[in-house]
């Protein structure tokens, strides 16, 4: 099968028109060894079927990014038959800087002249025939979004694909042209395929080019030597850049007839981008869509509709049975969309997909296994293990596809390259560029693919930082921990405002999130705050097409990686609390005498300075188990927390008074573990704060180990991720419990940061010395 | 009159001649078309008044001042 690579800068369409070209056949992976997307699909409308590779979005063929390296090696290592490479016309000067490096390689190649409607709409005319004329290579006019074009251009590149193209280069007439030429000759001479590509970046001086071929370079350093040229001395990869865009204004830029003459007119786009961005309104306008976003995601009470007219609920309306539950059919649905509020899109959608459709198909299932004439372990196994985990995963998808349709609409309509442009400035103080804020407020939906965010981040250690974090925003599987422990403190000790508590552990989260990356930033993580150069593309209107194959990609990353990683969490969870050390299968009451409980028993004394230990007592080791199910899956706690009280119900013949431990908030199966323990407050918060700053879930340490790559960052994480919980939580407990320990953390906190400061000025004072 | 790109006035343009500094940063600026003879227009600071915005070969770009620091320019008249 013949193989056609699509190369091109960021936001030149090339996205669109892979789509396009491929449709279905679209498959995303990874290139080999780094965590960028490999996207590859299959064209069918050419005499043969061809494969379609999109080659990462990029300026330049420089060796500074993994993105450049993986194009640059695909293209020279891999030989594709045809490289398209797809021009912006709306932007050429820019975008053909990089078609004059891929022109330098020896491979068939077509330009693919994309946004030819934009161009023509705006009055302006490119002469392509001319400009091919002038490139040397055939120019195809298309518009990928109208899928305009296409036709032509496969064609085309199709002919082009049966014979050969040699590399031609514009820097012939420059200052440097006989040297490349040189250079090329005794390249060639050593038979190194692509010889004027490889000479060129030789004499650019490009890193990866000095280390294969050293004995070429003695050659360019004698030519250094004795050449000055009075605006770059010899600095000859600045001359190479220059002559570029030189020849690229001379020849290149006359192809295009301008309708307008003045330079910088205002177009839609720069008057929508000064309201964004406007110097008093740009910060208040982000935080009201942010806020917006997560409103209409996550909010039971839409445009506060119900709060303002002050609507019955279901119950007010005689709607429900005396056991709560919808009176009929029609009630249930209605109880998706309203209940004394209407609901927001994302929750109504959330509802119908969990409480009627998947809800019901898993309740069917459990059904017939429950009649079945299988052993009990084996009806557990399957309904508890099997199903409980299959249905945990569907039921992340809706929050989380809500939440990617939100941002994929904010990243196509070009917004968030400026809500990296309004925050940098406070990231910077952190040690972060602006772009690092996406993936961590993406953490709030879930760690999985915020991590899996992380790789528009250019900076390994800022991504490391980044990823480390994330699990501090805390996600939809952690809010249920927050609400039935708050719930149980406010219903139980009669003290505070379950609202205020959860609010304040997010506020925690986002706290410990920003002392950690400048704890990392200037400790094991130090660098320079990686620079932010950045295309700002135009604002336009989003195109559904676009955002469903976005969104059809990220959903199907996530459900891979949630399928495997979260089913056999459940799975494991089921396990170790349904089976003893004896091998004997337990019933659910009987989780006392469970492999986890065994196991909590035991580690039970290393939480006693987060309150949680020892000190509870003989039932102590519930919280111990239910943290420990936490570490394997967040969403296990809850439904540990209702079996957990149905033990101490049964094993410690506990009064319960009217709790009803197996509803389905936890509210009151937590109040009975406080009961049978004696927890007091601060432990109980100290228990939250571990449960939110800890290792999130497997999932999450599966996706950060894939995404971090080096196994000593991962390793980090893991104990970044132990330590930090251990320490904040023992500091809530204790500062809870005794007031006055609070000083001794606080002198603590400044001995470590005297120390590190001191630390970092002494190594500061090595380096110069050496120098 | 000369003067580097991160202490241009909004609405202030010039030409570019010649860019400073080291490495990874001055290529990446070349890569975007700031090379000398490049006319640049100051368009806007971002709220916290860092990063800038520019128009550079008819797009926009944004970079941090002490990355603006690294390009000298001649102011237009």
């Amino acid at each position: 099968m013949k193989r056609f690579a699509l190369a091109g800068n960021p936001n030149c369409g090339k996205t669109t028109l892979f789509n396009s070209l491929t449709g279905s056949t679209a498959h995303v992976g990874n290139w080999p060894g780094v965590t960028v997307d490999k996207k590859t699909g299959t064209y069918k409308k050419c005499p043969e079927p061809v494969q379609i590779i999109d080659l990462p979005g990029i300026y330049s063929l420089s060796p500074y990014t993994p993105e450049e390296v993986i194009a640059r090696n695909y293209v020279l290592d891999e030989k594709p038959d045809c490289v398209i490479n797809i021009v912006d016309a709306t932007n050429l000067e820019r975008n053909l800087y990089l078609t004059t490096q891929l022109m330098e390689i020896d491979v068939p190649m077509v330009i693919a002249l994309n946004m030819m409607d934009a161009v023509e709409k705006s009055g302006d005319k490119i002469d392509e025939k001319e400009l091919e004329k002038r490139l040397g290579v055939p120019v195809v006019k298309i518009s990928a979004l109208k899928e305009k074009g296409l036709k032509e251009l496969m064609d085309k590149a199709y002919a082009e694909s049966k014979s050969e193209r040699k590399g031609i280069t514009v820097l012939e007439e420059s200052a440097l042209g006989h040297l490349i030429g040189d250079v090329k000759i005794a390249l060639k001479g050593q038979n190194v395929q692509n010889p004027l590509f490889h000479a060129v970046k030789l004499v650019e001086s490009d890193s990866i080019e000095t280390e294969m071929h050293k004995e070429t370079v003695q050659m360019i350093n004698e030519f250094k030597e004795t050449f000055e040229d009075e605006v770059f001395g010899n600095d000859f990869e600045a001359l190479v850049a220059d002559a570029r865009y030189k020849y690229i204004s001379k020849n290149f830029a006359p192809t295009v007839q301008k309708k307008k003459k003045e330079k910088f007119s205002m177009t839609r786009s720069d008057k929508a981008d000064k309201v964004m961005t406007h110097k008093i309104w740009g910060i208040p306008i982000f935080l009201l869509i942010l806020f917006a976003i997560f409103h209409l995601t996550f909010s039971e009470d839409f445009l506060y509709l119900g709060a303002i007219f002050k609507l019955p609920s279901l119950e007010d309306l005689g709607l429900l049975t005396a056991e709560g539950e919808p009176i009929n059919y029609g009630v249930r649905w209605l109880a998706c969309i309203y209940d004394g509020a209407v609901f927001s899109p994302g929750v109504i959608i959330n509802n119908i997909w969990n409480d009627m459709l998947v809800g019901e198909l898993f309740g069917w299932l459990g059904g017939l296994v429950e009649g079945s004439s299988m052993s009990p372990w084996a009806i557990g196994l399957i309904n508890n293990g099997i199903f409980e985990g299959i249905a945990a995963v569907l039921s992340f998808l809706p929050p989380i596809l809500v939440l990617f349709l939100f941002f994929s609409i904010l990243e196509d309509s070009g917004y968030m390259a400026r809500i990296a442009f309004i925050l940098d400035r406070m990231f910077r103080r952190f040690g972060l560029s602006g772009r690092a804020f996406m993936p961590m407020i993406m953490g709030f939906g879930c760690s999985v693919p915020a991590m899996i965010n992380t790789r528009t981040l250019a900076d390994e250690k800022e991504r490391t930082a980044t990823v480390r974090v994330i699990p501090f925003f805390s996600c939809g599987a952690k809010l249920p921990i927050l609400t039935a422990v708050a719930g149980a403190i406010v219903a139980y000790f009669h003290v505070g405002n379950a609202d205020a508590i959860t609010f304040l552990m997010y506020l925690l989260g986002i706290v410990a999130a920003i002392v950690s990356v400048l704890l990392m930033r200037s400790t094991t993580l130090k660098g320079e705050t990686p620079p932010f150069i950045m295309e700002l593309p135009a604002y336009h209107a989003p195109q559904f097409k676009n955002l469903m194959a976005h969104l059809w990609d990220k959903t199907k990353h996530f459900v891979k990686k949630a399928f495997t990683i979260i089913l056999a969490s459940t799975i494991v969870i089921w396990f170790l609390t349904h089976f003893s050390f004896a091998w004997k299968f337990l019933e659910d009451e009987e989780i006392n005498q469970s492999i986890l409980a065994g196991i909590s028993q035991l580690v039970q004394p290393l939480f006693t300075p987060l309150g949680f230990g020892s000190q509870l007592g003989q039932y102590g080791w519930v919280f111990v188990v239910a943290a420990v199910a936490g570490l394997i899956a967040k969403e296990n706690v809850i439904a540990t927390f209702a079996t957990l009280a149905a033990c101490l119900v049964a094993v410690a013949n506990l009064n319960i008074g009217g709790l009803d431990i197996a509803a389905e908030e936890g509210i009151d199966a937590v109040q009975a573990m406080i009961l049978a323990t004696g927890i007091t407050v601060p432990a109980l918060i100290s228990f939250i704060a571990f449960n939110m700053t800890t290792i999130p879930c497997f999932a999450a340490v599966g996706t950060a180990k894939a995404e971090l790559q080096d196994k000593k960052r991962f390793n980090g994480t893991l104990i970044f991720w132990i330590s930090a919980s251990y320490v904040i939580s023992a500091a809530i407990y204790t500062i809870g419990s005794w007031w006055w320990t609070a000083f001794i953390w606080a002198a603590l906190i400044a001995a470590v940061v005297c120390l590190i400061i001191w630390h970092n000025k002494n190594a500061q004072k090595k380096a110069l010395k050496k120098v | 009159m000369e003067k580097t790109l991160d202490l241009f006035q909004i609405g202030e343009g010039g030409i570019v001649k010649r860019v400073s500094g080291e490495g990874q940063i001055k290529r990446r600026l070349f890569d975007m078309g700031i090379t000398p003879g490049a006319e640049i227009l100051m368009r806007k600071r971002a709220p916290l008044g860092d990063p800038i915005e520019v128009t550079v070969r008819g797009y926009e770009l944004t970079l941090r001042k002490t990355e603006a620091a690294s390009v000298v320019m001649e102011v237009a008249k």
